[in-house]
């Protein structure tokens, strides 16, 4: 049906069979008579959840309209236009005093055009075309790039870390000063720590970019990402894998977050990435890079990057809410999952009826892990009687790794080892920053809008 | 001083000349946008409203040109990217939210501002679309954080009827307002972001309107049918209208925010001018040889040139690090100041270029050297320098390396425009409201692009059919009924389109009063009366239209005469408790015209009939207009 060859794309029910009476075909230049009168336009593809009433075409003035099919009379093809949308591609210059950076592409906003199936936007843009759309970044190095998929971000999963971190593993051997990954932003934070765990001692940076708002606006904030996270992989000092998105919703600067700490904190600002429990490891703009701490691991040349990349998918996060029933924990055991991170309430809690299976699964073998669904801080099962149950059933406390974090950990740990002493102890050592030993005053910071003094700040500063 | 200048280039012209207009081929469109009176708006929740305090914060963006739908570029947001300009964006807590600042998307469009669209598309006779598509129209200029503007069609090919034949209306769209600029000042631009997102129609008429005077009046045609619907926000700033205008042979060019619909006589009449002579100035170039395909313009930086120039003006440009650039214009001798608009010319045209797309905005940004009065100390050698010979013109740029050069390519692509004609261009009105300077290319259709956020929206049968009930007839029937009432033609049509219609028409159906002094009452002594006040500074009682029901019918059930009538109409707008009095009673009437024959008892006019017009004026005066003209005139007549 949606297949480019179809004549009547996105068309479906009474409106194709409407069309199809009249040869009416997308992209014909036509015009329309209908019970009102003449309309004249292209008529454009429909989006396929759209109604079946319908057709829309483009007037003249580059407006689209929908007519009802059921006031048609005739359609008269005067011409044919059909639209090519495409960036100018151009051969990326190169510069031999230039670093080298390779930019793989996973698809994502940062990449994307409009699509007529779903009427939505696609990640479509092969990365050299990244080029055509924002030259500047041939000010700051030379880029070569690579397609390793075309997804959405939900869409990604252990099978794409796993090519992901192979393909950065061979760059690095090749010698590149540094690589960019284009991402999807919502699970942008779990890629992040995948690739942490399988990447080790990368010796050059790894920046994960995205955007919040996609290529196809005016406003985008995918050029300036990208300039900046070229610029981090480029020339940055920090050799570690880190997301590099907006500070502020300005178009000021942006921050680099340690893979392990980052978090997707708002559903469409372009600031949503924020470090969680401590400070961010830098911030960048397209000709800089400052370093906000100084225990960040340096570039090396030795290209000695270790690649680990495994991962067992049978672990499960778990949201806790009060009133939570057994048969959540037992159908993860039935299901034969290997790992189980609670996201517990508080300093790390459950109610008591999920004591039993919970005592069960870690009889069977199965680790289960305890993080906090507070995010921030840490996971204290001594507190309270209730932590202290749990963790005599066999539960691990995870300090201050976030759940997201946690559960990436436990598919990469799982695909190691399926001992539960062993499983706890790898999980417990960090590998860069997904536990800290502690947490500084502000680490935690979320100003309440409407205080005084806050108001006062922000007067001040651009937001 | 403005107002002398403007007296002076008004003074003596017909502006409804169609002999004149239709030579040139006048024509002119009208482009209005009208805020619609929705509580919210249309893309938020936000509350509609204006603000002049302390922003309570500031963002910092950018904008860069993307693909249309289409796949090609925008002209318009190539040339404003070129622009690279740093926008701030001021924020207010209560009524812009993250909608506004672009970092939430759209919630379903505003019902309420849907319908009002519908209701005024329906009014302005268009055909509505069965399904409204929301669409974005890029802006790089800053003023929408977006970069685009959400807006949809909402109806087509309309018409309004005018001196006989019909206005066609294009189109009406519904769309969401932009930012207020605060200030442009080089590389950075500040708007206001408070009026953002308020719920507007755009209403597109043909270019159907033939002489300047035309285009005034259809333009207030149509801002007295939308106040009519009473779906529309009223005060400054809530209406803005920009006007298209063409001759023959010249391309489209709009004149942006006209603020006053007198203006746009002064404004279309001036532009066509324009127009004319950038044609002439075109024959001027074709006969010397410099056509399209022919145009040379070579730019040349000249900073080390002048370094020793005797010019104090040049050298202090140097000195300061400035760079300066001078292009060439191969064969342009004297017709770079060939004149445009009374005291401005083809160079004004350049600087404008310049201004906007180089930022440089401090004027003068260009200084030419064309063999009219030039007055450089440095002429002979820089010409021979860049090799510009007798017939050649020469523009001087100057400022930071990268804006000189931008402007210096600006000034070459302005000038081979002239050898076309007149570019399609957005131009802003100076001062005098009669001249308009540079704003920004003319955007095409490539810069529509869908809307991914919002889904399209069916307007089913029976949506469109309630509407239709409530809304009120057309102005033209109203006028049609009203002239059959035996009201005058041209107030007839006023009464038509005025907010108070609806009350006329009731009052008319219900009391006794005579129908054109209701209608005067209603149209006329309103306007009067606010005028004067206005004079005086006065204010009007803000709530004076809730008693003007029960007003009118104590009038008719008393009986008031006219001119008590008027009195006590003008105390009510004033705010007073003020009810029509009856006419005085015929004892009352004789003691009145008792004291005023004796008041004046030495008062002879040249006849007696002029004396006993006087004598009637001063008692109705004299009883504050409750003596009754007839009775009056009777009563002093006999006693004379």
């Amino acid at each position: 049906m949606s297949d480019t060859s179809d004549q009547l794309k996105g068309y479906r029910g009474k409106a194709r069979e409407v069309l199809e009476r009249m040869g009416a075909r997308v992209w014909a230049q036509v015009e329309i008579e209908t019970d009102k009168g003449t309309y004249e336009g292209i008529i454009l593809p429909r989006a396929e959840q759209a109604d079946d009433l319908h057709v829309v075409i483009k007037l003249f003035t580059g407006y689209n309209i929908g007519l009802a099919v059921d006031r048609i009379k005739s359609i008269k093809e005067k011409g044919f236009n059909e639209a090519h949308y495409k960036i100018p591609e151009q051969d990326f210059p190169y510069d031999p005093r230039k670093p080298n950076v390779t930019l793989l592409g996973t698809g994502g906003t940062i990449a994307s055009r409009l699509d007529y199936r779903t009427g939505a936007v696609i990640p479509a843009f092969t990365p050299g075309e990244l080029y055509g759309a924002v030259p500047e970044l041939a000010d700051i190095c030379n880029l070569k790039t690579k397609k390793l998929f075309g997804v959405f971000s939900e869409n990604m999963g252990p099978h794409e870390y796993i090519t992901t971190a192979k393909a950065i593993g061979k760059e690095i051997e090749a010698g590149v000063d540094g690589i960019v990954i284009g991402h999807g932003t919502d699970t942008m934070h779990h890629t992040a720590a995948a690739l942490t765990f399988m990447v080790q001692d990368p010796g050059v940076p790894i920046i994960i970019v995205g955007s919040q708002r996609s290529s196809d606006r005016p406003s985008s904030d995918a050029a300036f990402n990208l300039r900046c996270a070229s610029n981090a992989a480029a020339r940055g000092p920090v050799a570690e894998v880190m997301v590099c998105m907006f500070g502020p919703t300005s178009d000021a600067y942006n921050l680099l977050h340690r893979g392990t700490r980052v978090r997707k904190m708002h559903s469409s600002y372009r600031s949503t990435f924020r470090t969680i429990s401590d400070i961010p490891v830098a911030t960048c703009t397209p000709t800089e890079v400052k370093p906000l701490r100084k225990d960040f691991n340096p570039r090396r040349k030795d290209r000695q990057v270790k690649v680990d990349a495994r991962f067992d998918d049978r672990v499960a996060i778990v949201y806790y809410y009060p009133a939570m029933k057994p048969d959540i924990i037992e159908s993860l055991i039935d299901n034969g999952y290997k790992g189980i991170v609670i996201a517990g309430t508080g300093l790390g809690h459950v109610n008591k009826p999920l004591y039993e299976p919970l005592r069960k699964a870690c009889r069977m073998g199965i680790s289960v892990m305890m993080t906090v669904q507070t995010l921030w801080g840490y996971v204290q099962m001594f507190v309270y009687d209730t932590g202290r149950d749990l963790m005599e059933l066999g539960i691990v406390p995870c300090s201050n790794m976030l759940p997201e974090v946690a559960y990436i950990k436990l598919g990469w740990v799982l695909a190691h080892t399926h001992d539960r002493e062993e499983v706890a102890k790898m999980m417990l050592t960090p590998i860069n920053g997904e536990i800290t030993e502690r947490e500084p005053h502000d680490g935690y910071l979320i100003f309440q809008g409407g205080l005084p003094e806050v108001e006062e700040f922000l007067k001040r500063r651009l937001k | 001083m403005i107002d002398a200048c403007r007296k002076k280039l008004t003074e003596g012209i017909d502006f409804d000349d169609a002999e004149f207009y239709g030579n040139l081929g006048f024509k002119c469109g009208l482009e209005i946008h009208q805020q619609l009176d929705t509580a919210k708006k249309l893309f938020c929740h936000c509350p509609v409203g204006y603000r002049n305090d302390e922003p309570d914060a500031t963002i910092l963006r950018h904008m860069r040109p993307t693909l249309s739908e289409m796949g090609t570029y925008d002209g318009t947001a190539l040339m404003e990217f070129k622009t690279k300009k740093q926008v701030i964006y001021q924020l207010y807590r209560d009524n812009v939210c993250t909608y506004e600042m672009d970092d939430t998307p759209p919630f379903p469009i505003n019902q309420e501002a849907l319908d009002y669209a519908i209701e005024i598309a329906l009014m302005l006779n268009c055909k509505l679309v069965d399904e409204v598509h929301i669409t974005r129209k890029q802006y790089l200029d800053g003023s929408i954080p977006t970069g685009f503007q959400r807006t949809a069609i909402i109806g087509v090919d309309g018409w309004i009827p005018y001196r006989g034949r019909k206005i066609r209306i294009q189109q009406l769209a519904l769309e969401e307002d932009a930012c207020r600029e605060v200030e442009d000042k080089r590389h950075t631009i500040v708007f206001r972001t408070d009026r953002l997102s308020t719920p507007l129609v755009e209403i597109v008429t043909k270019p159907d309107m033939l002489t300047p005077h035309e285009a005034a009046e259809v333009d207030g045609l149509l801002g007295r049918l939308l106040r009519a619907s009473g779906r529309v926000r009223r005060g400054i700033g809530t209406v803005r209208q920009d006007v298209n205008v063409s001759i023959n042979g010249s391309d489209r060019v709009e004149i942006k925010g006209v603020p006053r619909t007198p203006d746009i006589r002064t404004l279309t009449h001036y532009e066509a001018l324009r127009h004319k002579a950038l044609l002439e100035l075109k024959d001027e170039l074709r006969k010397r040889g410099i056509t399209t395909e022919d145009f040379k313009a070579e730019d040349h930086e000249v900073t080390d040139l002048l370094k020793y120039t005797s010019n104090d003006r040049l050298r202090a440009l140097v000195d300061k690090g400035e760079v300066i650039h001078a292009v060439n214009l191969k064969g342009w001798r004297e017709l770079v100041r060939y004149e445009t608009q009374p005291a401005l010319t083809f160079a004004d045209e350049l600087a404008g270029r310049v201004r906007v797309i180089a930022c440089l905005d401090e004027m003068p940004n260009i200084f030419v050297l064309d063999g009219k009065g030039e007055g450089l100390g440095v002429k002979e050698h820089l010409r021979k320098e860049v090799g510009a010979d007798e017939d050649d013109a020469l523009v001087l740029i100057w400022g930071p390396a990268e804006d000189a050069l931008t402007g210096a390519q600006e000034i070459a692509i302005r000038a081979k425009e002239a050898t076309v004609g007149v570019p399609q261009e957005s131009r802003q009105h100076m001062p005098d409201s009669c001249r308009t300077d540079f704003e920004r290319i003319l955007p095409g259709p490539d810069r529509m692009y869908p809307d991914t956020d919002s889904p399209p929206v069916a307007i089913p049968k029976e949506r469109v059919a309630r509407i239709k009930a409530i809304m009120p007839p057309s102005p033209w029937e109203r006028e049609e009924r009203y002239k059959k009432l035996g009201i005058p033609e041209h107030l007839a049509a006023d009464l038509a389109i005025n907010p108070h219609a609806k009350l006329f028409d009731r009052l008319a159906d219900d009391t006794s009063l005579n129908p054109t002094l209701l209608a005067e009452a209603l149209v006329q002594w309103q306007k009067a009366i606010k005028r004067d006040k206005r004079k005086v500074g006065l204010n009007i009682n803000p709530r004076y239209e809730e008693s003007l029901e029960s007003f009118f019918k104590t009038a008719a059930d008393r009986g008031t005469p006219r001119r008590a009538l008027y009195y006590a109409f003008e105390k009510l707008l004033y705010g007073e408790d003020a009810k029509p009095p009856s006419p005085l009673s015929a004892n009352e009437l004789r003691t009145l015209c008792k004291k005023v024959l004796a008041d004046f008892k030495d008062v002879h006019y040249k006849t007696r009939e002029l004396t006993l017009d006087f004598l009637v004026g001063e008692a109705i005066e004299q009883s504050e207009g409750r003596a009754e003209p007839d009775k009056t005139h009777f009563l002093l007549d006999s006693s004379l």
